[in-house]
């Protein structure tokens, strides 16, 4: 089944500048899909448009063969919390609150019970090499860690898809490389995985790689 | 099967709204503090206003309305009237009088402390004969030492009243003080004189005594009689034509509980104005509250654009920065409720009111706190909710 499709997808932000223009793209259940292409490319835009955080100027978003694009602002929350887990470069983890937190928050919008949310939190920062800093807050971790925690806390809900917006962008090289072998990993156990990276490395090594130049498919 | 969107349960909302103040204590607790402000004056004024209603009425229930005097108008000539002789023995005798006594100011007699105190500083206390029933009917008490009897009336005896005894420094009975020319012995010091407050001022000495060493004339400066509570108005009526056949358009009936009930009546309006000044600190307060969460709205984008992008729908962001502005209320709210009550129970204390927790005032104070938390977040919230996941996530 198809877990993404994108068909004739535009997106033109107010102002007029074409970000994306007619992408059509289809993406497959358990694939792992590296983006690449120069800054200013719209990969991000491709991203927001196909994890639901922003809406196309005309052309169609489809996730498990839903229409988005009709659905209601809160509609499509429900469907961000249900069925998508975001990985940003900056990792947007909560400064005061400890490692557990930061992922137990992931579950809040999906109506899981205080009780249970601590519990799958530690388990989604052991899938991720993480249990051992149960409790450290982010200033008390490094970099690859932090990014880690954020990777927990897109997998704590178990997505059908997980998007990572260079991931590695804050990172050095090692910790980049640990980053990479965690999505490698989630892959291969059978999760969708988008990921957006100038690391030409990973992009040569992925099973399918999409390049983006000016909006347009290359 | 597209997904709906979760309910949060109240506990998780609270949860929230409370992280987001723990984050940023030191501006929570001083925007709190305005509404502790507000509410802490509005509540203090209303608490004092309820627990000295109450002691007023305390007063009031104790002393009875039963009371009339009847007391020297101006005669037409301008000098003081005084009333007849027989005037009590009249006024006794209306129906549903249960008790009638009198007073008679001793014409130019002043009491000193000692004789060495100029006669023209008297401290304004006057020299008054008292009949013996006068604290009974008065429904008085003594504060140390003993009302005059049958006995003491007789003889160089003297009662202070509460303000008289403050002013010569005496607080207790034994001493001896220059009253009328003569040193006379303090027998007893009266407490306040609620139905009577004239005679707080004044040293008062037996009818008998009086008429015999001090020249007093014997005619009453002022009758008080107690009568049952239904025939109080019938008994006005005919109060002065009784009490001075001759001459009634000279003599003033008045009912002095009438006073207390007027100092209750006269709080109510004062308390406006203090509510007033509670009302605008609130409103300053609530202003505060709103400032303190648009700003925090303003730096907390990216925090609003990962909770849109983990799921979270408008409607719950904006629930979440109501909450946190009705909790940043509430302790102030509840901070400034316990501080007003603190200085209400504090006055009545020292009053000697009766200890009463008005419960409406602090429920008051805990609404009013919502109510501002509520208005003053519902700005901040919409401005949050308002934001697109993207636009929030662009922030630097
Ligand atoms: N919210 C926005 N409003 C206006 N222009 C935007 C917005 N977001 C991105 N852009 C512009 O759209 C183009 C594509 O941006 P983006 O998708 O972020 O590229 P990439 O992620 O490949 O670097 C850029 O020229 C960028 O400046
Ligand atoms: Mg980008």
């Amino acid at each position: 089944m198809n877990v993404i499709e994108l068909e004739r997808a535009s997106k033109t932000y107010p102002g007029g500048l074409q970000a994306l223009r007619e992408v059509t793209l289809t993406i497959g259940q358990g694939e792992l899909v590296a983006v690449c292409g120069p800054s200013g490319s719209g990969k991000s835009t491709m991203l927001h448009l196909m994890g639901t955080l922003d809406r196309p100027s005309e052309g169609r978003v489809r996730l498990l063969g839903h229409d988005m694009v009709t659905l209601s602002d809160r509609r499509l929350s429900a469907v961000r919390a249900h069925w998508i887990g975001f990985v940003f470069q900056q990792f947007f983890l909560t400064p005061h609150l400890t490692a557990v937190d930061n992922v137990a928050a992931r579950l809040l919008y999906l109506g899981v019970p205080a009780r249970r949310r601590a519990a799958a939190a530690r388990e989604a920062l052991e899938r991720v090499g993480l249990g051992n800093r149960l409790t450290h807050r982010p200033h008390e971790l490094s970099g690859g860690e932090r990014q880690r925690v954020a990777i927990a806390r897109a997998l704590v809900a178990r997505p059908v898809v997980l998007f990572a917006d260079e991931p590695t962008g804050n990172l050095d090289t090692a910790s980049g490389a640990g980053i990479f072998d965690i999505l490698w990993k989630l892959h291969e156990e059978g999760t969708t995985v988008v990921v957006i990276t100038h690391n030409t490395d990973l992009a040569e090594a992925v099973p399918r790689r999409v390049d983006l130049l000016d909006g347009r498919l290359q | 099967m597209i997904p709906a969107p979760a309910r949060l349960s109240a506990w998780d909302l609270v949860a929230v709204g409370l992280a987001g103040l723990r984050a940023r204590r030191g501006r929570a607790v001083l925007s709190a503090l305005g509404v502790a402000i507000g509410i802490a004056s509005m509540v203090a004024v209303l608490g004092i206003s309820a627990v000295s209603g109450a002691g007023l009425q305390e007063q009031l229930a104790r002393v009875g309305t039963n009371v009339l005097t009847v007391g020297p108008g101006h005669s037409i000539l301008g000098s003081e009237a005084s009333l007849p002789l027989e005037s009590v023995a009249r006024v006794s005798h209306i129906p549903g009088v249960v008790g009638a006594t009198a007073i008679g100011y001793v014409n130019g007699a002043t009491a000193r402390r000692t004789d060495l105190i100029d006669p023209a500083i008297t401290n304004g206390v006057g020299v008054a004969a008292a009949r013996l029933d006068l604290l009974a009917t008065l429904k008085g008490t003594v504060r140390s030492g003993t009302f005059l009897n049958a006995a003491t009336a007789r003889y160089p005896a003297v009662v202070l009243g509460t303000y008289a005894a403050d002013r010569f420094g005496i607080d207790r009975p034994g001493r001896q003080i220059f009253v009328a020319g003569r040193w006379m012995t303090v027998i007893g010091i009266l407490d306040p004189l609620p139905l009577a407050p004239d005679l707080d001022a004044a040293a008062l000495v037996g009818w008998p005594y009086a008429e015999r060493e001090l020249g007093f004339d014997g005619h009453p400066t002022t009758v008080y009689e107690r009568s049952t509570d239904d025939r109080v108005t019938t008994i006005a009526k005919a109060l002065a034509a009784t009490a001075n056949p001759e001459h009634p358009d000279q003599v003033q009936v008045s009912r002095p509980s009438d006073a207390l009930t007027a100092e209750l009546a006269a709080r109510a309006a004062f308390n406006g104005l203090f509510l007033g000044l509670g009302a605008v600190a609130l409103l300053v307060g609530g202003i505060g509250i709103a400032n303190v969460m648009v700003i925090s709205v303003l730096e907390r984008r990216q925090e609003i654009g990962l909770r849109r992008s983990l799921g979270a729908t408008r409607g719950q962001i904006r629930l979440q920065f109501v909450v946190e502005a009705v909790a940043l209320s509430l302790c102030g709210g509840v901070t400034g409720t316990i501080v007003g009550l603190a200085a209400s129970l504090l006055f009545a204390f020292a009053q000697g009111w009766p200890l009463a927790l008005p419960a409406q005032v602090i429920t008051l104070g805990v609404t009013a706190a919502v109510l501002v938390g509520v208005v003053s977040g519902l700005y901040p919230a919409r401005r949050a909710a308002a934001l697109t996941p993207t636009e929030a996530l662009a922030t630097r």
